[in-house]
């Protein structure tokens, strides 16, 4: 789409600010790489989140003036953060406990494709020459108690990303609780992909046109 | 009276051997501990089997030691970051075996090699195409999957200040795998900042307590992976 296209539904910061809306002060969140990031800056006044890093750090803080940088303080996507005052680092086993055993709230992800049972498929396309490539996202779907997906509703060439079967290998079965696209949020529950709000402006038609699967109003 | 200094890098990393296990801290460049691995490719080792979260940037560290294809095997969860162009060719080429590991897994496979726990089940992975061929069991209704212990012949980790004992503290998000492959390896070598005498590290603070640890080597000055990439440095 070009800058001067029309635009339809949130724009990313619009996505991620909605996305912020949703989570109650005081949650542990670990937010994936790329859009999910975005969700930091968008909290609501008032709310206190505490944000995850995998590779070591929770209290994690915004980007650091240039004065106080230290390649040493990054995040996992490789790059520099700040620590909160109540930050605590730690070592990798004690990060994937927090993961695993289920103490942190919530993580925010992107995805590749969503299906209508809540599998996740984000780490690989499976095509021969990629470089596979996990980490840790196979671990946080499996243990973070709400796995949020935040995402464009289709590809670049219109296919759509919510879909009825994975065809790109999985990072986990099940694992979705709720979608947030450009077009709308979509709960996966046990009947399938379930509206919860339009974005304004767009109809309920479009995006079930735009849907892989069924899509159901409340 | 109990020292575990060595001289220098090379020293610290003299006995790894062709065909040895190494595991390798760092998470990006925050923790790799570049001098001993510059060190280590000085030594001319070969073979060896890499442990370590990414495959390294540049062609400095982690990235000159595969470039220089001394590496038969890494067993990491992410083998791609950004400037990351010598692990792929490699790869594509068949010279270099992967095993790609969740990080949560690969983090815990190594906390079991140093607590003497050879196996231990978890639920990453289950359905996915990582645990083909790996034996799963039903506890409570979830299903887990089967997951062995890694343990190494060596590890080479960067702390920020240890004591002669070989007590670490470590700087930030550097910490990372340091403390659990410092449990893992036969033989831990650390390179810090600077090396104090015992009792100037409260005991209260210590992350990697000496018993884990073998070697002990000051480098005051440890390079930073995106400063030497940036200036478009490469190793040796």
């Amino acid at each position: 789409m070009s800058d001067d296209a029309p635009q339809i539904g949130w724009s990313r910061d619009e996505m991620a600010r909605r996305v912020a809306l949703d989570i109650p002060s005081g949650s542990y969140v670990n937010l994936g790489i790329g859009i999910p990031e975005l969700v930091a800056k968008f909290v609501p006044e008032g709310r206190t989140l505490i944000y995850h890093t995998e590779n070591g750090l929770l209290g994690m803080g915004p980007s650091p003036k240039p004065e106080a940088a230290d390649p040493e303080l990054i995040n996992a996507g490789k790059r520099q953060v700040t620590a909160l005052p109540g930050a605590a680092y730690f070592h990798h086993a004690d990060s994937f406990a927090m993961i695993r055993g289920g103490h942190l709230d919530l993580c925010v992800l992107g995805a590749m494709q969503v299906a209508c049972n809540g599998d996740l498929a984000n780490w690989s396309t499976g095509e021969p020459d990629a470089i596979p490539a996990v980490g840790g996202a196979m671990d946080l779907v499996a243990g973070v108690k709400s796995v949020y997906v935040i995402t464009q509703h289709c590809t670049k060439t219109g296919e759509p990303k919510l879909v009825d079967r994975c065809t790109y290998p999985l990072t986990g079965r099940a694992v979705v609780n709720r979608i947030y696209t450009e077009l709308a949020v979509i709960d996966v529950t046990p009947r399938g992909f379930e509206l919860v709000e339009l974005s304004p402006g767009v109809e309920f038609e479009y995006v079930r046109e735009r849907t892989g699967a069924p899509l159901f109003r409340r | 009276m109990i020292d575990k200094r060595v001289q220098g890098p090379s020293e610290a990393v003299a006995d790894i051997h062709d065909g040895a296990t190494v595991m390798i801290g760092g998470f990006g460049e925050a923790g790799s501990p570049i001098e001993l691995i510059h060190a280590l490719i000085d030594r001319g080792s070969k073979g060896l089997t890499v442990i370590s979260n990414n495959t390294g940037s540049g062609q400095v560290g982690l990235a000159a030691l595969l470039k220089a294809e001394r590496v038969a095997k890494v067993i990491c969860s992410f083998p791609r970051t950004a400037n990351s162009t010598v692990f792929p060719d490699l790869y594509r080429r068949g010279k270099v075996e992967l095993e790609l590991v969740p990080q949560g897994t690969l983090a815990e496979r190594i906390r079991a090699g140093g607590a003497g726990i050879p196996a231990f089940f978890t639920p990453a992975a289950v359905g996915t195409p990582l645990a083909e061929g790996k034996e799963s069991r039903t506890f409570d209704g979830k299903e887990y999957l089967l997951e062995r212990w890694l343990r190494a012949d060596f590890a080479l980790i960067k702390g920020r200040i240890a004591d002669t004992h070989g007590n670490v503290i470590y700087h930030k998000t550097a910490r990372n795998f340091g403390p659990i492959m410092a449990m893992a390896a036969r033989v831990a070598i650390v390179q810090v900042r600077s090396v104090v005498a015992p009792g100037a590290i409260d005991p209260e603070v210590v992350v990697t307590p000496g018993i884990f640890v073998d070697r002990v080597v000051e480098v005051r000055e440890p390079r930073h992976e995106s400063e030497l990439v940036a200036a478009g440095a490469t190793y040796p």
